[in-house]
């Protein structure tokens, strides 16, 4: 297949290449400028022309209304220093970790690492339901997700249903606990994809491996900790690494579910960021919450190309 | 865990050494032992447990659409009924918005599965000097959140004009699909052998020829996957058409379903869980059939797993 010319040095010209692929030159530069021409197009204007501007208006006084919105001024590093000092973006920082922490990590993470082990080697028809009703909760619409965990969480909801059952006084999640109650709902959310990573990864571990641990007399957590962590290792980056990029992102199932109230109890950063640039209007500030959320993302989505670095790309 | 009992082919000669060493100590743990019967007994209710817990809020959404009188609870409908279906299924409430999201959704799984084909075809079958910083850069991109964006896309769109443009923020939806698209795409012309456009080149074809007439049509499951992808997402996608569409004419499903039941909305228990079944049906059903038609390549996992 392709990978015959992986080694072929790049932009080499002639007719002395071994196999495979033509060069550019074979109709000349129109013959690869014309068909990437659209997307690079679409791209560079609504993806990379945005991200620029991001970084251009991070250090000006730009806003929605009003005489800065006709002609915005540098600022230097105002807002910077302005993000940095204001408690509100302390507190949406904390809050974003704790959600990713909460939901991304230990809840998708290990309920979807459990998950896809406990359903290894179980009968059919018990990792078919599982898996059905699991994925479904992925697959429902994000709006549609945060309407129906409002009403799982309401004082009369579901959940304090399973409470009363269990004979537990009923909480009024969205007031009391919201960090908590989109944690839950995010989890329900996302849990699927994880799952299905892992279960992916797991069916990649040869059997006789964990064969030959038990027969020299391993337990089956020691198997999972000694033989199938270590080997799931490369997934678990991987999908960990996906999984954060987006949980920093969740606005939708947020806004939907307590708009980041009650006060600013459940503002996240995509939150923050909404509220400042597009209920009040300050688009610099705004911006500079949303470039230090791209600089986060960056970092991760960075370590992820990384990861994938050696085999995936030629 | 069959190898477990003596005399199997598949026991290699360190395990046998190990048995040998220890005698008994691995014979309780065959599948047959109380310790294993037990633990698949917990592991069972581990999953039964996990799995009413996913399942109570969408049960839910069954129980409360079809439920004369419904409440907050799943519980199984005291009076069935059909009203809550007949009172959101009106043009104004469901059909244009839903026509609003098969545009928006149409538009840009279209736009997306068109642009990231023509894109990949030369990554993935000409040596370029800047292929391989743009396929870094696009799968960087894949990583970026859409949500950070948003505020300068906003912007972009006021100055511009863009405001309130269908067609535009179709256009945008694509874009913001399209790395992960042309990452796809590329791999998977990558597995289509080459030699079949050389063959094709012999006989006289152009690269444009050969693309059109051979690679599209090869190229088929992975243009699904991209299409279906695309479809999925932007049918779900709530933000974008919530920041860049105004006219409550143009708002797809997604919006409407949260200005009607949002937060403040009237609370209509039956009305919600008919509207959520009925905008959620399509990506369901898409999702099973393409699970169904493509196998495990769909499910997500093998698409983004390292």
């Amino acid at each position: 297949m392709a990978s015959t010319t992986v080694a072929a040095p790049e932009g080499r010209k002639g007719g002395t290449r071994p196999s495979g692929r033509p060069s550019a030159r074979r109709g000349g530069v129109a013959s690869w400028l014309l068909p990437l021409a659209p997307a690079l197009f679409l791209m560079l204007v609504f993806f990379a022309g945005p991200i620029i501007w991001t970084v251009w208006v991070s250090f000006t006084n730009a806003a929605l209304t009003g005489v800065n919105a006709a002609q915005p001024e540098f600022v230097g590093l105002a807002n910077f220093t302005e993000l940095f000092a204001d408690p509100k973006f302390r507190e949406a920082t904390l809050l974003t970790v704790v959600f990713l922490l909460g939901s991304g990590v230990v809840g998708q993470t290990v309920l979807g690492l459990g998950l896809a082990l406990l359903l290894q080697n179980r009968h059919p028809a018990a990792r078919m339901v599982v898996s059905t009703v699991v994925v479904g909760a992925w697959v429902v619409p994000e709006v549609v997700a945060g309407l129906l965990w409002v009403v799982f969480l309401e004082r009369e909801g579901g959940l304090n249903g399973v409470f009363e059952f269990l004979g537990a006084a009923p909480v009024n999640w969205l007031y009391t606990a919201p960090l908590f109650a989109v944690i839950l709902a995010n989890v329900w959310k996302g849990t699927a994809f994880s799952m299905m990573t892992y279960s992916a990864g797991l069916s990649e571990i040869p059997s006789y491996l964990k064969e030959a641990a038990r027969v020299d007399g391993a337990s089956t957590l020691q198997v999972v900790w000694h033989i199938v962590l270590p080997l799931l290792r490369r997934t678990i980056a991987t999908t960990l690494m996906l999984v954060t990029l987006q949980t920093v992102q969740v606005f939708t199932l947020i806004y939907v579910m307590t708009a980041g109230g009650p006060g600013e109890r459940s503002t996240t950063l995509p939150l923050l960021m909404y509220k400042e640039a597009l209920q009040f209007g300050d688009l610099g500030y705004g911006t500079t919450v949303a470039l230090a959320l791209l600089i986060v993302a960056g970092l991760f989505s960075a370590a992820y190309v990384k990861m994938l670095r050696p085999e995936e790309v030629r | 865990m069959t190898a477990e009992q003596p005399g199997r082919p598949r026991r290699g000669p360190g395990a046998s050494l190990a048995t040998a060493g220890r005698p008994g100590r691995t014979l309780p743990k065959a599948i047959t032992s109380p310790t294993r019967a037990a633990a698949s007994t917990v592991a069972y209710a581990v999953l039964a447990a996990v799995t009413i817990v996913f399942l109570l809020p969408l049960l839910w959404v069954l129980f409360a659409s079809v439920n004369a009188e419904p409440s907050l609870r799943a519980t199984p409908p005291s009076q069935f009924t059909l009203e809550h279906f007949e009172a959101v299924l009106t043009p104004e409430t469901m059909f244009i918005p839903l026509w609003n999201s098969v545009l928006l959704s149409g538009g840009a799984a279209v736009t997306t599965v068109v642009v990231s084909v023509l894109a990949a075809y030369p990554l993935s079958r000409f040596n370029l000097r800047f292929k391989r910083p743009l396929l870094y850069t696009m799968l960087f991109a894949t990583g970026l959140p859409v949500t950070a964006i948003m505020v300068p896309v906003y912007s972009m769109f006021v100055q511009a004009n863009l405001l309130d443009s269908r067609g535009a923020t179709t256009l945008f939806l694509a874009a913001s699909s399209l790395p992960f698209g042309i990452w796809l795409m590329k791999n998977f012309l990558d597995g289509i052998p080459v030699e079949l456009e050389e063959a094709a080149w012999v006989d006289g074809a152009s690269s444009w020829q050969s693309l059109r007439l051979l690679v599209v049509p090869l190229a088929a499951p992975g243009m699904a996957v991209v299409g279906i992808f695309t479809l999925v997402m932007t049918w779900g996608n709530f933000f974008v058409p919530f920041l860049l569409l105004k006219s409550p004419d143009y708002l797809p499903a997604a919006v409407r379903i949260y200005s009607s039941f949002g937060q403040y909305g009237a609370i209509q228990y039956g009305a919600l869980a008919a509207y959520s079944l009925i905008y959620s049906l399509p990506v369901i059903l898409v999702y099973i059939a393409a699970s169904r038609a493509l196998g495990s390549k769909f499910t997500m996992g093998g698409a983004l797993k390292g």
